[in-house]
C-alpha cells in the first residue's frame, strides 16, 4: 500500500500553484488534505507524476463574512467548520454536515475543498453545497471565476473545475431570518459515507408557511442533486406532517439511482424519501 | 526527487532526505524506529496509526512525512513516561483498556486528543469521539471508562 513515485512540490502562494499546474497540465494534481487522493494513490488508482501541494498556502483556511456572504477557504478542514460557533448561529447546516464527515481524524485533515472538489458520489458536502446556493471560486493562471453549485457537480469524481484550476474559496449567501436548516444521512456502516444525505435549508414566511426550500441529495445517484421536485411542493405550504411527506415522497423523481452490495437502487430511493422527510421535518421546527 | 525535511517528533529534531512517497508511519517506524505507532489496515479505516500533528489526532498512514515538514509529532512514545504515564495511559492501565494491545496506541492517542477538546466528557461523546478506532477484543466499554477516568484525574 505505497504509492507510485511522484514529484513533490509545496508552493507558498495561489500564483506559484496555479503556474505549476499550467506548466505540468496532463501529469500534475493538486493535494488538499490528501484524504481522498492519498488513499487512492496508495491503491494507484491515481498515479500523478507531480503533486503540488496547496497545504501550505497561506490564506487558504478561513472563515469570514463579506459581502453579505459567508466565505470559507477551500483549504479550511471538516472540523474547523464543525466547530465555528458563529456557523453554528448563523448556517448551522454547515457545522452539522461537517460533523458528520467520517471520523475525527478525517475531520481534523480533510478540506471542503477537496471534497467539493473530488466530487464523490457519496460526499456530504456537495449535498450542503446545493442546498446553500453555494458559489465556487475557482482560480487559474488565466484568472478568477464563479461557479454555481448548481453547474458545479457534472458526474462521478467530475466537476466543472477545468484543467489547471484550483478551487479557491466557497461563498454562501448569509441565511435569511426564519431559516431553517438540517442535515441527515444514513451513513454506510463500514465507510461513513453517504447511503443517501439529505440537506434542506427553508425559509418561512411570517405566519409559518414556507416561502421557499431548497434541498440537496447526495448519495443516490452518480453525482449529487437538487431536488427540484419537493422544492416545488414546498413552496408556499404549510409545513404539517402530511405535507412533508408528500412532498418528500418526491426526492428521487427523474433520478437514475445507484445500486451496491449494500444498497439496491429502489432501497436508495426508498431512503431518500424517508430521509427527506424527516430532514425537512427537523428544518422547519 | 528525494526532499529534505526536518520534522519534530516527541520533542527531538529530525533532518531527513525522504521519497514524496513516503508515508508518516514509515517514516516513524522504519526510518525513526518509533514503532510504538501501529499499522492496522493501511486504509485510512483502523486508527491504529493515529499521531497528533500540531495538536490534531491524525491516522499517519494517510498522511506524506513530507506534508508534515515543519510539523510537531507527538506519537504513544512521546505522550508520558514509565514513571509518569498520561492519564490517558493510566485510564487504560486501572480500567483494563486493552486485550491484544494493538489498536491502543492510536486509542490513547485519539483520547488525549479527545479530552483536549472535551474535558469532561459523557460516554455518549467519548464513543463518537473514538469512532475512528477499532477495536477488535475488548468490546469498547472498558476503553469508555478508561477514558473517563482520565477525565476525573486530568482535573
Ligand atoms: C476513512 C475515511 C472516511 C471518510 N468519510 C467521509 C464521509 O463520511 N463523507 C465525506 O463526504 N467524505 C468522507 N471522506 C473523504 C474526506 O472527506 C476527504 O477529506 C475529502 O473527500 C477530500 O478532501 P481532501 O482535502 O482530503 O482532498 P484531497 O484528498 O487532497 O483531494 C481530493 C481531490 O480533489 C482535488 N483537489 C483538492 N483540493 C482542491 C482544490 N482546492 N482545487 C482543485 N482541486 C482540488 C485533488 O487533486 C484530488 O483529486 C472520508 C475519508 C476517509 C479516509
Ligand atoms: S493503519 Fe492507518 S488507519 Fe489503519
Ligand atoms: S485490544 Fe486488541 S484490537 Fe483493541
Amino acid at each position: 500500500m505505497i504509492p507510485a513515485q511522484f514529484d513533490y512540490i509545496a508552493p507558498t502562494t495561489l500564483d506559484e500553484a496555479v503556474a505549476l499546474l499550467s506548466q505540468h497540465a496532463d501529469d500534475a494534481k493538486v493535494l488538499a488534505g490528501g484524504h481522498s487522493l492519498i488513499p487512492a494513490m496508495k491503491l494507484r488508482l491515481a498515479q500523478p507524476q507531480l503533486l503540488v501541494d496547496i497545504g501550505r498556502i497561506k490564506g487558504l483556511s478561513y472563515i469570514r463574512e463579506e459581502g453579505g456572504q459567508i466565505r470559507i477557504g477551500a483549504m479550511t478542514t471538516h472540523y474547523q467548520i464543525e466547530s465555528s460557533a458563529r456557523l453554528r448561529e448563523i448556517c448551522p447546516l454547515l457545522p452539522e454536515a461537517a460533523g458528520q464527515i467520517g471520523d475525527v481524524q478525517v475531520r481534523n485533515k480533510g478540506t471542503i475543498g477537496g471534497s467539493l472538489a473530488h466530487s464523490d458520489p457519496a460526499a456530504d458536502w456537495p449535498a450542503a453545497a446545493l442546498a446553500l446556493d453555494a458559489e465556487l471560486r475557482a482560480v487559474s493562471s488565466k484568472g478568477e471565476r464563479g461557479i454555481k453549485a448548481a453547474d458545479f457537480f457534472v458526474d462521478l469524481f467530475t466537476t466543472a473545475l477545468e484543467q489547471g484550476e484550483i478551487l479557491s474559496e466557497i461563498r454562501i449567501p448569509i441565511p435569511k431570518a426564519r431559516t431553517g436548516q438540517a442535515y441527515l444521512k444514513a451513513a454506510q456502516p463500514a465507510s461513513g459515507f453517504a447511503v443517501v444525505g439529505v440537506a434542506v435549508s427553508l425559509v418561512r414566511d411570517a405566519a409559518g408557511k414556507c416561502e421557499a426550500a431548497a434541498v440537496g441529495i447526495t448519495g443516490v445517484a452518480s453525482k449529487a442533486y437538487r431536488a427540484a421536485a419537493v422544492e416545488k411542493a414546498l413552496a408556499g405550504a404549510s409545513l404539517d406532517e402530511k405535507m412533508i411527506a408528500a412532498a418528500a415522497a418526491h426526492a428521487t423523481d427523474g433520478i437514475d439511482a445507484n445500486g451496491d452490495l449494500y444498497a439496491s437502487a429502489q432501497y436508495r430511493k426508498h431512503l431518500a424519501a424517508v430521509y427527506a422527510r424527516r430532514a425537512i421535518t427537523a428544518a422547519s421546527r | 526527487m528525494k526532499k529534505a525535511i526536518s520534522v519534530t517528533v516527541n520533542g527531538v529534531v529530525h533532518h531527513q532526505d525522504v521519497e514524496p512517497r513516503l508515508l508518516l508511519v514509515h517514516l516513524l517506524r522504519d526510518v525513526l524506529n518509533l514503532t510504538g505507532t501501529h499499522i492496522g489496515c493501511e486504509t485510512s479505516i483502523c486508527g491504529a496509526c493515529t499521531v497528533i500533528i500540531d495538536g490534531q489526532a491524525v491516522k499517519s498512514c494517510t498522511i506524506l512525512a513530507v506534508q508534515a515538514d515543519g510539523a510537531s509529532v507527538t506519537t504513544i512514545e512521546g505522550l508520558g513516561t514509565e514513571a509518569n504515564l498520561h492519564p490517558v495511559q493510566e485510564g487504560f492501565w486501572e480500567h483494563h483498556g486493552l486485550q491484544c494491545g494493538y489498536c491502543t496506541p492510536g486509542m490513547i492517542m485519539a483520547g488525549a486528543q479527545l479530552l483536549d477538546r472535551i474535558s469532561s466528557p459523557t460516554a455518549d461523546q467519548i464513543r463518537h469521539g473514538l469512532e475512528g478506532n477499532l477495536c477488535r477484543c475488548t468490546g469498547y466499554q472498558n476503553i469508555v471508562e478508561a477514558i473517563q477516568y482520565a477525565a476525573s484525574k486530568a482535573k
